[in-house]
């Protein structure tokens, strides 16, 4: 049978003719589409949903908006997930969080028996006794603690995000937005608005505003409509806006969309959070807001089990009271806390309805029912000062509790901004000032309660937002509102305690009262010691009352105490949109499937992947041992597309490679390559590569593949400064290059068809041309990072596999054998040359490493050359040298420590098994002392056992350079 | 339940030590023989070893807002000693071994919890810089080792190994790595302090420096005027302010640094695991809220304000380690200010003033070496300025002669 509703205009959000079903801790609950998982559970009367953070108490809904911590519970894929925000149609298999046994069982309940050893704080005092005490005892708490179970095989949904701009935002969808962005929209305006609601209207859908309540719907249909249809507001319903960043820079989540806003300006009209009266057992399910109870009316239909007794600090709950007598929930009594309304004809209203009303009164105590888990039943006291109560107690059973202290400004997106929170004391409530430029409030974020007023107030923020946009509006309307909403004590302490001012927490007045009275007295103080504020709902319900304790117990006003920092979201989000859908491109070169029909094992390098060596992981010794054996004997090649490429054109394009590299460049013949280091402003070298002069105002420069990204920005920043006559353009995607090398490589060129002379005398080493390869147009170096007779072909990437394929099908009478990057390390390493980045750190100067010969002392300047300079001049407090070990000796891992007496002096940077040589041979930074062929060195390898390690003469390979100069 | 807790039971009432942890306002003195400008956990950490271990007691700490209330109550609470140099791990490790004792030491439980730190390497140079961290942790005592990927999968087994296009090639696993509760720890050092004598003033805001012949002879505040023999600045984040009214700059730039915690939920994260190549770190705290951070704001800005771009980001990055944090929520976003120095080490020490100590450029390295900083700069303080042999290698005159400690590769993402 399908739960029994309240007739239209009741349940506005739900479709009565569409039942849904979904089960809540293994019992299936009935509800309608439109129902969230909260209403439909209530509709059935079950209020119990959760379990509290510390005491693990019984809880039920307190706002039925989502603003609360009590209705925390867990899906089959998430956990803390807020019933409000749950469609009851969407829904398979739901239950409750934290706890020990069943939601209604919970065996770690006991923690609220034993509260009393439990105090504010009590984990700074305990559980570290005798030492190392905590390790046990913060398993025990971690357990005890945290809310659901994170499901750990959940993997991310889609999700998008989109940017939005729009000359005003409109957050918040109440009559004030509405006006605001009426009053915008028709000055000409683009605007956004955005509600938390799936119904325009805020308040206006749910809230009575007069007794009479003659207004309402007339002025909701017409200002929804007028909204609807106007072409330039744009409506995002069911939306949140989450924070305020600079600039109006506004996150906005939509479901699995992200919304980043970016706004001219800004109204924030985002109503006012309603607050709880604090008396002891104030948290039993069964215990709302009066707004609470009015959205399970007035949005689902949803009529609570009675009787209900309403707490009122303003004459709101008054018609809160009456409405829902109206509907038919049977009303044991209103208690206002007040001796009398301000509209003095709501007493006479109640009683035409037959409601006793008790004034200068209030709950000062809630029982629970049987279950032990939901409202049995209230004792009511008169009041007798401030807080106090008198003796006479009036006991009342009740199902249901609405009550309504007053209303805190949801001040949160203000607060991003910088706005700051004032106390009134006429009025006992807190009132935003100090906004940023651009912003505005209207209705009663703004401190305004009466609907005219707050209709006015809304055409007054859209004013102010034309006028921020330089746009002709008219002039702002008198506001006036002298209602009082907020009772200025709604708060009882209980000799028993469990009168709770923060849900979320688990915090009493005692406790709030205690971390002051420790000494705890700023009022972020008070929330690091208690916890106050840090739950979910972020001190929405919370703020204003502990600011009223902590003013009261450290004697300052309450706008002194103030509250704390407000700081993004101001709802809990999802971290799945936040994310957004991932994307990691990764670059490949032309010859990329190639490699992997070679069988190439491919890593990363910086963002592109390329070949370590060709062949199976397993035999990776062997296969670099084949593919070094080919280069030393034979001929190898191997893909370099990933090297950076830079191309400075111009005028001053020899000026420029001057001053930003360390070496002579002004003089470098046409025709010929240089080794180009670059340091910067410390003296540390950051960069290398080969710098060809291809015309008197032409250089091609490369870079090393992890670092050319920063090379050409740095060279755009000096340039910017220098403003040298030169294009600067990277051209590392444009061409692509590969290495041929070994005895044979003039060979193969010339197999393939090549148009430039390649002997040694016409294209001598460190030369480069330009001419055609195999048909394909290159830039020809040669260069000797592995130490062979070798060229380095530089094309246009599109047409690199075809030169691929082409010097393949050349070399195949020369066994011509593909090498990866690993193979290359080791050749290099075998011919001496450093890689910076690896034998190089952050700390690497020219002397260091033995690149004093590729720095040019005589020229004015050069980036670094002042710190250079006085580097150079110190003593060398470590040097890069060589060593060689037997293939016996236990093989130092690059990272190893060099040690002296015992002491750190180095660390080994590149160490390889090398088959050429027969030996293991490494770089090292080592002591000053020890640096010279004659010495060795202590390296301490794996499980700490010693070499000693005797210093080389670099390169350890054919140290005449004959070979690379065939 | 430990017997600790009984006594709060046994009355209705709580039961209140003779002093509270924390005093209340008094005015200000005319004259101390120190001032310490800051009351952040380093502020007062060297107020408590001044009082503890060398009886100078006439001590006030000058706090212009609230105790522990800079980046003392901002940083994500990482307490680890696994760094690059032999100067920065013998700085640290000295700090972790003060930290383990520390709960005992203040009776006020800080919530040590060594729970290790695990540091993922996604390419082979870091790799080869892990096996070098690993290698002078070792020598200085350290438990720090290279783990594989088998390892790292047993350790954590809900980490993505192949996160991103970037599969994990090993990790660093630093035993001694840890967390502790930020707060706490400033409290216990303030509540020590305050109970022999030192006077903590909160909502005391220094606006100027007098010196004259090339030494300070007082503070303006403004609650007054305050003489006094010694002073020490402690305000990392605005550390190169403070030293502008000494009249000298600091080589520190001032960053954001955003971090952010989820809803809490039950455990099941037990390390702190960082990514060296995603720069972003997760952990999970004792109330189960998953803590991220990770990468400085790209612009130096000397503002604490959340912004969304780093957000987006570290999320997508923590969602990459971890893909069920997708369906967590987001509870809270927040930021500090960090003094970045050149060589990502702190300066401490003289200052061209010759009783103004510093205790400045703690980027995102400040809370684990709040312990040891107290200690060395106390001794400082008592000894009547020779510096103690641990900081030596952090003087500001470091930057005058290229005498850096580059410990760059070991702050990134790890903090």
């Amino acid at each position: 049978m399908s739960p029994s509703r309240l007739e239209h205009p009741f349940g506005q959000l739900i479709d009565r003719d569409t039942p849904v079903t979904f089960e809540f801790e293994g019992e299936t609950v009935q509800g309608y589409a439109g129902d969230n998982v909260a209403s439909a559970l209530i509709g059935e009367g079950r209020w119990l949903m959760s379990r509290s953070f510390k005491y693990h108490r019984p809880r039920g809904p307190l706002s039925l908006a989502g603003h609360d911590a009590n209705t925390l519970i867990q899906t089959p894929t998430a956990a803390n997930r807020l019933a409000e925000d749950l469609m009851a149609k969407d829904q398979g298999t739901l239950s409750g969080q934290n706890y020990l046994g069943s939601l209604k069982f919970d065996y770690y309940s006991l923690l609220d028996r034993l509260g009393r050893f439990l105090p504010v704080g009590f984990y700074y005092r305990a559980f570290f006794k005798p030492r190392g005490m905590w390790r046990f005892w913060e398993n025990v708490i971690r357990n005890a603690a945290g809310l659901g179970v994170a499901n750990l095989e959940a993997t991310p949904r889609y999700t998008d995000k989109q940017y939005l701009f729009c000359d005003v935002a409109v957050i918040g969808a109440g009559p004030a937005g509405l006006n605001a962005a009426l009053t915008a929209a028709t000055g000409g305006a683009e605007v956004l608005l955005v509600d938390e609601q799936e119904l325009l209207g805020g308040a206006l859908t749910y809230h009575r505003f007069t007794l009479e309540d003659d207004s309402r719907a007339q002025t909701l249909k017409a200002l929804s409509n007028a909204v609807a249809n106007h072409d330039k507001i744009r409506v995002l319903t069911g939306a949140t806006c989450n924070a305020w960043f600079s600039d109006h820079y506004l996150p906005v989540f939509q479901g699995d969309r992200l919304y980043k806003v970016r706004a001219k300006t800004c109204v924030l009209a985002t109503g006012s959070s309603e607050q709880p009266v604090v008396f002891r057992n104030n948290d039993l399910p069964g215990i709302v807001l009066c707004s609470g109870l009015e959205r399970l009316m007035m949005h689902h239909g949803v009529c609570p089990e009675g009787p209900a007794v309403i707490l009122a600090g303003n004459d709101d709950a008054y018609l809160t009271a009456i409405t829902a007598a109206e509907a038919g929930l049977s009303i044991a009594g209103v208690v206002d806390l007040r001796s009398e309304p301000d509209d003095l004809a709501l007493p006479a209203a109640l009683s035409e309805l037959g409601i006793t009303l008790y004034q200068s009164a209030t709950v000062y105590e809630a029982h629970s029912d049987k279950s032990g888990a939901q409202l049995g039943a209230v004792t009511i006291y008169p009041i007798e000062s401030e807080g106090k109560v008198g003796v006479t107690p009036t006991h009342l059973e009740c199902r249901l509790l609405a009550m309504s202290a007053g209303f805190m400004p949801a001040y949160q997106l203000a607060c991003h901004g910088g706005a700051k929170l004032a106390y009134h004391d006429d009025k006992s409530e807190f009132t935003l000032t100090e906004l940023p430029e651009g912003m505005h409030l209207a209705g009663s974020v703004n401190s305004t309660h009466d609907l005219k007023a707050v209709c006015a107030d809304g055409r007054n923020a859209g004013r102010g937002a034309l006028r921020a946009l330089a746009l002709e509006t008219d002039n702002d309307e008198t506001v006036q509102c002298e209602r009082h909403v907020n009772h200025p004590w709604p708060i009882f302490k209980h000799p028993k305690g469990r009168e709770f001012v923060d849900f979320d927490e688990d915090l009493q007045i005692k406790d709030i009262i205690n971390s002051a009275r420790l000494g705890y007295r700023d009022i972020q103080l008070v929330k690091r010691y208690s916890t106050v504020g840090m739950g979910p709902s972020q001190g929405r319900h919370s703020a204003l009352t502990t600011a009223r304790l902590i003013a009261d117990a450290t004697e300052r006003t309450v706008t002194e105490t103030g509250v704390t920092t407000a700081r993004p979201p101001v709802k809990p989000e999802s971290l799945g949109v936040l994310a957004g859908r991932r994307f990691h491109p990764i670059k490949k070169t032309p010859m990329d499937q190639r490699h992997l029909a070679l069988g190439a094992h491919m890593i990363p390098a910086g963002s592109w992947r390329r070949p370590a060596f060709y062949g199976a992981l397993d035999h990776r010794a062997a296969n670099i041992a084949a593919e070094a054996h080919a280069v030393r004997n034979g001929v190898g090649m191997i893909d370099v597309s990933t090297l950076g490429g830079i191309e400075l054109r111009g005028p001053d394009a020899a000026e420029f490679m001057n001053r930003i590299y360390t070496y002579g460049f002004l003089k470098q013949p046409v025709g010929k390559t240089r080794y180009a280091a670059l340091a910067n402003e410390q003296g540390v070298i950051i960069d290398d590569g080969v710098a060809a002069r291809l015309a008197e105002d032409h250089f091609y420069v490369t870079a090393t593949t992890t670092g050319v990204d920063r090379v050409y920005s740095e060279m755009l920043r000096w340039n910017a400064q220098w403003r040298l006559d030169l294009d600067i353009a990277q051209v590392t995607s444009a061409y692509s290059a590969v290495n041929v090398a070994g005895p044979f490589s003039r060979d193969v060129l010339e197999q393939a068809g090549c148009n430039i002379e390649l002997s040694s005398e016409s294209f001598p080493y460190l030369a480069c041309r330009e001419g055609m390869v195999a048909g394909i147009p290159a830039r020809l170096m040669r260069v000797g990072f592995v130490g062979e007779l070798g060229f380095e072909l530089h094309v246009p990437s599109l047409m690199a596999q075809t030169l691929w394929d082409k010097l393949m099908v050349a070399g195949e009478p020369f066994n011509i054998k593909p090498f990866g990057v690993e193979t290359q390390r080791l050749l290099r390493l075998e011919k001496g040359h450093i890689i910076i980045g690896q034998d190089t750190d952050g700390m690497s100067h020219p002397g260091e490493v033995g690149l004093a010969w590729a720095i040019n002392r005589k020229k004015a300047f050069f980036v670094g050359r002042r710190s250079v300079d006085i580097l150079m001049s110190q003593p060398l407090k470590r040097q890069l040298v060589g060593f060689t070990l037997s293939p016996s000796a236990p093989k130092p891992e690059e990272g190893h420590l060099v040690l002296r007496d015992g002491d750190i002096v180095g660390t080994v940077t590149s160490c390889e098994y090398s088959p050429t040589l027969a030996k293991v041979i490494g770089l090292a930074y080592v002591h000053p002392d020890d640096a010279q062929p004659d010495s060795e060195v202590t390296i301490r390898t794996a499980d700490g056992v010693c070499v000693q390690a005797p210093i080389a003469t670099l390169p350890f390979y054919d140290p005449g350079n004959a070979r690379q100069q065939l | 339940m430990p017997l600790g807790l009984l006594k709060y039971g046994r009355g209705s009432d709580y039961p209140f030590e003779r002093q509270p942890d924390l005093p209340g306002p008094r005015e200000l003195k005319k004259h101390y023989d120190v001032v310490i400008i800051g009351g952040g956990g380093h502020g007062v950490a060297t107020a408590y070893y001044l009082a503890k271990y060398h009886g100078i007691t006439n001590v006030a700490v000058l706090e212009k807002a609230y105790l522990g209330g800079g980046n003392t109550a901002r940083n994500t609470a990482v307490i680890r000693s696994n760094y690059l140099t032999p100067e920065g791990v013998r700085f640290y490790s000295a700090s972790v071994k003060l930290y383990e004792n520390l709960a005992n030491e203040f009776d006020f439980n800080i919530m040590y919890s060594q729970r290790g730190q695990l540091t993922l390497a996604h390419t082979d140079a870091t790799v080869r810089a892990f096996r070098q961290r690993a290698e002078v942790n070792k020598h200085f005592g350290g438990r720090t080792e290279m783990i594989d990927r088998q390892s790292i999968a047993e350790l954590v087994p809900c980490l993505n190994l192949d996160p991103a296009q970037l599969p994990v090639l090993a990790g660093l696993w630093h035993q001694d790595g840890a967390t502790a509760r930020h707060d706490a720890v400033a409290w216990g050092y303030a509540r020590g302090a305050t109970q022999r004598g030192v006077e903590l003033h909160q909502l005391t805001e220094v606006t100027g420096i007098e010196s004259a012949a090339g030494q300070v002879t007082g503070v303006v505040t403004n609650r007054g005027k305050i003489a006094c023999g010694t002073v020490i600045q402690a305000v990392a984040g605005h550390s190169a302010v403070m030293s502008q009214k000494a009249g000298f700059p600091l080589p520190i730039v001032a960053y954001p640094l955003q971090a952010m915690v989820t809803l809490p939920v039950k455990p099941f994260l037990n390390p702190l695991v960082s990514s060296s190549a995603l720069h972003c770190y997760v952990q999970q705290t004792s109330r189960g809220e998953i803590v991220i951070g990770g990468g400085s704001d790209p612009y130096p800005l000397y503002n604490s304000r959340a912004s969304l771009p780093l957000k987006e980001s570290l999320i997508a990055s923590a969602v990459d380690m971890f893909p069920f944090l997708s369906e967590m929520r987001l509870l809270r976003q927040w930021a500090g200010i960090t003094d970045m120095t050149a060589d990502y080490s702190p300066i401490m020490g003289l200052s061209p003033l010759k009783n103004y100590y510093l205790d400045a450029g703690w980027g995102t390295w400040g809370f684990k070496a709040t312990p040891i900083c107290g200690k060395t700069m106390a001794e400082l303080v008592a000894s009547g300025g020779e510096v103690p042999t641990l900081i030596q290698p952090f003087t500001l005159e470091r930057f005058d002669h290229f005498q850096q400690v580059n410990e760059m590769g070991a702050t990134a993402a790890s903090h």
